[in-house]
């Protein structure tokens, strides 16, 4: 029973604070700029002004155009419920591993694209084919880093890997490193975050999801960019989760360890936006044909985390 | 602290060290190649002073400060200011493309890691690990003077092959002191001759494009 | 007796379309009488599978006079005949509308019947000779649907590389057969699985086998014809084709390597497993290049082959390594591959037909916009394209879940090949995977979305009733597939028990819908649940926003970042799409390079964009090959002009030869 109570609090969860995560990058981001920026509240504001208004579809849209925006925030929700913040003893736990949950995001990514060539615009088709670009290597790169986790774990199943990591039986070990490396560079480039894309950038010759989404208005773009938002802190918890278990509740922790828990996700999950807001204030964007290299480089990572428990393990 | 923690850690610093050899391959910009090699040779400087300090040895801390103060501060300051003054060619010349070269170079870590593990086996899995990453950055200096056109860029894949020398002097316990200074030394010549090499072909031909060289081998006719 | 009725009924049907072909309703009468004998051979296929321990046989007194012909049908071809007669069900009903528009239909129907009964027959022969021949037939009849559109040039040198081909896959598959039957040997699968073929005859089995086999399936690089012949046949033939005929050489893979020939070494397990992550990334390289709608899905089914093959040779590797369960689990997988693909390749293939007779083109460079104007196709085209790309909850997902989990558990083997190989795979079939993705986004986004691209794509109708149920069939069979994974693992695991020793367990700890193999904590995957939840998230974010929000909805013309471009042209097309990828990976592997070409200042010329691409199979292998033998045939061809003394000396030398070969095999 506890494990339907704590699923639905994840699931409210991860709605809820997306917004915040958002606006607390953008806010320290301006900060780190010498601007003061908009309070970290912000999001929640822009999401209900945007679901005020009128949305505008093109005369060409079909009806991919007017449900792909649901289809995203749901799959990437339900993603997002999947990944164990606070505790790992949720209903949802077995139904979904890393391989789903990677599925899952291809499934968003996949209606994403199909939306941004649906009206027929040039700017839709430029987008859709960058972000599928990008794709085609990061999924893989992700692929390699469950591979290795797995290999290592023996498992596939995040709730596993935690109960895994938290039970002691892993040191601090260099495939570790090597993965955590190719799922940070694969997290920034899934969510378009510089060096990849840049999320505040309208310049068309750089934008890559900007330029998918250009046509969405009003509740679909509302969905869409909540939809993003709740991307970013599913991969910033992923992270946390998976290199930094500790602090979650295992099963039969009782509720003091889930509130533990809570505190431990949330103090994590800021720090982690706080070095994202560093690390982009501090890098800039690369060139379009650059990103294979980046992304092919995080998949050799990957590859790499995996040959390289064959020394340390002797698996 | 265990000591399995310990190595742990030195390990994790090798690792850093491979993969800053990973982003010698990477760069495309000379003066980005000179920074990371630069990061190289600090994580190298970190490498031997956790091994200092692990082993318990102190001569090792001096290699520390010798890698620190020679190659991670004097070389790429050197270089850098070569570059400028002789106003060369900032961009990397490939070879191989980027992205083959770094599939090369996951090669050649799979090979090293193939070739170590039977050797070792009697071994502990600390050295095993050691070794196998100290022979790869070995191989990823050998790879990028192979693939990468740039004087330059070649004098950086010579000194990350000798970091991986290096890298593997310290891991492994006893390894006298007498060997690192001859090493630092070698480095330091290694560099003088390059950069007397430099002005050389700079100005015979104008260029620092070693295939300007090649009309000059003896076996053609 | 209803297998054997509606076996019999197919050559009567191909009669009947001889006979009256001249009259429109015969096709549709012919394509119906399929149908129906497909849906008995599938109900058939059905009560065979699972339950029976005995599998029915019969002897009948045909071919040669001292060789009678042994059929049966156990739990292997009983899956295989359901994948066969679903889509040959599908692709029969698809044809009674479609093949009203085709030009060369009297040159099709006979032909189609009679495919279908040669598939039969090659899933339910139980010796050599039955087997050989009716892969043969296959082989002929569907050479002959290719060919049935031959004043294009393309069709008949399509024709003529598949003919070839497959000439080279019997020829393969006799001497392997040949020498699992031995000297003297008995030609009926009993004898052979008893048989100890020795080292040497062990090892060219194996390969003979693979090289059959392969060529037939499209394992690169034997690929090369299939990309040709499937898009040159008629639609519903090249669903066929594409979807049913690949499988029955992966059918006599299986067959061969896991079945009839005993002792299998994991070498060759692991040579097919690289072999096919190879295929799987080299087939979807090439389609997402590819312009041509039915040559795309042609090359896709490279890829698709290419998994399942993964799977395969992993189920072999595990097998010759004696870990038994998890040999179970790669070959399940591998199976349910073959069946998702069986069904979301038919159905791409009839969508792409129904293109094709609505708008008469298959180029995507002319499409567009094709939603609109055919929602039926367009939907279930989706749903196909969608499964292909392994989206959950949808049943390509679940195979590459299974195939993926069992990788996996690769590097446990203690072989340093398989430790170092298996990642490989796995990054090889994770790019497959992901790049199948942005393949049949670009498909489909170019063909039905957008604008239209020309005045056919902008006028055209869906298709006739028929032809949007058996294509809304399949993809309400993609869902179900996807859905209940363990029902069909539990089927499958009927199947993969005699060929493994045992069958696939799902862990119990979790129950029906929760997929689980090995144990419950090594990760599981539950579509039904996730389909659940994902419904209600989407149920809930609708009704929330609705609540919440404004409903106002407006039609208004694009802004496209404030320079709308009226003109379809302006659109990304096909090509454009794809430059991204061609440059991250074509540069090296298809040599694609782009040129440019700008005109003098003050000049009225275009500028003109070349892109030139080099198929490095056909450069490397194949055309070193035709000029080796050409080379080859000009100086054998001196051998027409010797003198008798000279022809005296060939018999003379050819007798040496002889004598010297039987002296050394009985010094051996």
């Amino acid at each position: 029973m506890n494990a339907m109570l704590w699923q639905l609090v994840q699931i409210v969860l991860v709605v809820a604070l997306a917004p915040l995560v958002t606006g607390y990058v953008r806010w320290a981001k301006a900060r780190l700029n010498g601007r003061r920026g908009p309070a970290p509240i912000q999001p929640y504001r822009d999401l209900y002004r945007l679901l005020q208004k009128e949305a505008i579809v093109a005369h060409s849209a079909s009806w991919i155009f007017r449900a792909a925006p649901y289809v995203t925030f749901a799959s990437v929700w339900l993603a997002a419920c999947i990944v164990p913040t606070f505790t790992t003893n949720m209903v949802l736990a077995p139904a979904a591993d890393l391989i789903a949950l990677v599925a899952l995001l291809a499934v968003g990514r996949f209606w994403t694209a199909l939306a941004g060539m649906d009206v027929g615009t040039s700017f839709g088709g430029l987008g859709a084919s960058r972000e599928m670009l990008i794709a085609s290597l990061a999924e893989p790169a992700m692929l390699m880093v469950t591979f290795s986790l797995s290999l290592l774990s023996g498992t596939t199943a995040p709730a596993q890997i935690v109960a895994f990591i938290l039970a002691g039986n892993v040191g601090v070990e260099v495939s570790l490193g090597l993965a955590l490396a190719a799922l940070v560079m694969v997290a920034l480039a899934e969510n378009g975050r510089i060096p990849i894309d840049n999320p505040a950038t309208h310049l068309e010759l750089t934008m890559v999801h900007e330029a998918m989404v250009l046509e969405y208005s009003g509740r679909h773009l509302a969905m869409i960019e909540a939809a993003a938002m709740i991307r970013l802190t599913l991969y910033i918890a992923l992270i946390a989760t998976l290199f930094a278990p500790w602090g979650i509740a295992q099963p039969g922790a009782g509720a003091a360890g889930v509130v533990i828990g809570m505190v431990a996700f949330l103090l994590k999950t800021f720090s982690l936006a706080t070095t994202l807001a560093l690390f982009e204030t501090s890098i800039a964007k690369m060139r379009v044909f650059r990103y294979a290299d980046f992304l092919g480089g995080a998949l050799l990572l990957g590859l790499l985390a995996t040959i390289f428990l064959y020394v340390s393990e002797a698996v | 602290m265990s000591q399995q923690f310990n190595y742990d850690i030195a390990h994790l610093i090798g690792a850093t060290v491979l993969m800053a050899g990973f982003g010698l391959l990477y760069q495309r910009r000379v003066f980005a190649v000179l920074n990371t090699f630069a990061f190289q040779a600090l994580a190298l400087a970190a490498a031997a002073a956790w091994q200092a300090h692990i082993q318990d040895a102190p001569h090792l801390y001096f290699t520390a400060a010798i890698a620190l103060l020679f190659k991670a501060l004097a070389v790429p300051f050197a270089l850098h200011w070569l570059v400028e003054r002789l106003g060369i060619h900032r961009t990397v010349e490939t070879a191989l493309s980027i992205g083959w070269t770094m599939i090369v170079g996951v090669a050649l870590v799979a090979l090293s890691i193939m070739l170590v593990l039977p050797v070792t086996a009697a071994a502990s899995a600390l050295t095993r690990e050691s070794l196998a990453l100290a022979m790869s950055v070995v191989l990823l200096g050998m790879l990028m003077m192979i693939t990468r056109r740039n004087a330059v860029t070649q004098v950086v894949g010579f000194m990350a092959l000798e970091n991986g020398l290096i890298l593997a002097a310290v891991s492994a316990k006893g390894m006298p002191l007498v060997v690192e200074i001859s090493i630092a030394f070698s480095v330091l010549v290694a560099m003088t001759l390059f950069g007397i090499f430099f002005f050389r072909i700079r100005e015979r031909f104008d260029s620092l494009d070693v295939a300007y060289l090649e009309s000059y081998r003896g076996d053609r006719s | 007796m209803l297998i054997a009725s509606a076996l019999l009924s197919l050559p009567l049907l191909a009669l009947f379309a001889v006979l009256a072909g001249r009259r429109e309703v015969t096709h549709s009468i012919v394509y119906a009488g399929c149908f129906v004998a497909s849906v008995a051979l599938f109900g058939g296929g059905l009560t065979y599978l699972g339950g029976h321990s005995a599998s029915p046989s019969w002897i009948l007194p045909l071919g040669l006079p001292w060789l009678k012909a042994h059929f049966s049908i156990d739990n292997l071809s009983a899956l295989f005949l359901l994948m066969i007669n679903l889509g040959a069900a599908a692709a029969s009903v698809f044809a009674i509308g479609y093949s009203q528009h085709l030009p060369q239909r009297r040159r099709v129907t006979p032909f189609f019947p009679l495919f279908l009964l040669a598939m039969n027959l090659v899933l339910m022969a139980d010796d050599a000779f039955v087997f050989l021949v009716s892969w043969e037939f296959m082989s002929l009849s569907s050479w002959l649907m290719v060919v049935s559109d031959h004043t294009d040039e393309e069709n008949r040198k399509a024709g003529n590389v598949y003919l070839i081909m497959a000439a080279f896959g019997t020829f393969c598959l006799l001497p392997a057969f040949g020498l699992m039957a031995g000297p003297g040997g008995d030609f009926t699968f009993a004898a052979m699985r008893i048989k100890d073929l020795g080292l040497m005859g062990g090892f060219m089995v194996a390969l003979l086998t693979i090289l059959g086999a392969g060529s037939k399936a499209g394992l690169v690089p034997l690929h090369a014809w299939l990309p040709l012949a499937h898009p040159a046949a008629p639609s519903h033939v090249s669903a066929l084709m594409s979807g049913v005929m690949t499988k029955v050489a992966l059918y006599g893979m299986i067959r061969v390597l896991l079945d009839l020939h005993g002792q299998l070494s994991w070498h060759w397990g692991a040579g097919l497993m690289m072999v096919g992550g190879i295929t799987a990334v080299m087939g979807v390289l090439y389609a997402v290049l590819q312009d041509d709608l039915k040559k795309l899905l042609a090359y896709s089914t490279v890829e698709n082959i290419g998994i399942a093959v993964i799977g395969l040779g992993l189920a072999i590797a595990f097998k010759g390594d004696g870990q038994v369960e998890l040999a179970a689990l790669a070959l399940v997988a591998s199976l349910y591959h073959m069946v998702n693909h069986s069904v979301f390749k038919t159905l791409l293939f009839l969508g792409a037909g129904a293109v094709i007779s609505a708008t008469g083109h298959r180029s995507l460079t002319v499409l567009g916009g094709l939603l609109k104007r055919m929602p039926w196709t367009g939907t279930a085209f989706l749903v196909g394209a969608a499964a292909i790309s392994a989206l959950p909850p949808l049943n390509g997902f679940v195979s590459e879940w299974l195939i993926l989990q069992s990788l996996f558990k690769g590097p446990g083997m203690p072989h340093w090949a398989m430790k170092f190989g298996v990642p490989v795979v796995a990054a090889f079939l994770a790019l497959a995977a992901a790049l199948a993705a942005t393949c049949f986004v670009r498909a489909y986004g170019i063909t039905f979305l957008g604008r239209p691209r020309s005045a056919d794509a902008a006028e055209a109708e869906d298709v006739s009733f028929g032809m949007r149920w058996s294509m809304a069939g399949l993809a309400v069979l993609c869902v179900v597939l996807g859905v209940i994974p363990v029902t069909v693992t539990d089927a499958l695991s009927h199947v993969v028990r005699p060929l493994t020793g045992v069958g696939f367990a799902v862990s119990a700890d979790l129950g029906w819908p929760w997929l689980s193999p090995v144990s419950a904590t090594r990760g599981a995957y539950s579509g039904t649940i996730l389909m659940m939840f994902g419904l209600s998230l989407f149920a809930i974010a609708i009704f929330v926003v609705h609540r919440l929000g404004t409903q106002a909805l407006r039609r208004a013309d694009p802004w496209d970042c404030g320079h709308p471009e009226d003109i379809p042209q302006t659109q990304y097309t096909s090509q454009s799409f794809a430059q991204p990828l061609r440059r991250a990976f074509g540069h090296t592997i298809f040599q694609a390079r782009e040129k440019v070409v700008m005109p003098e200042p003050g000049d009225m010329a275009p500028a003109t964009h070349k892109v030139s691409m080099i198929d490095p199979v056909w450069s490397g292998l194949y055309l070193p090959l035709v000029r080796g033998i050409d080379w080859i045939a000009d100086h054998v061809n001196r051998l027409q002009y010797l003198t008798v003394r000279g022809y005296l000396l060939m018999m003379f030398l050819t007798l040496v030869f002889m004598l010297l070969v039987v002296a050394v095999r009985q010094q051996l």
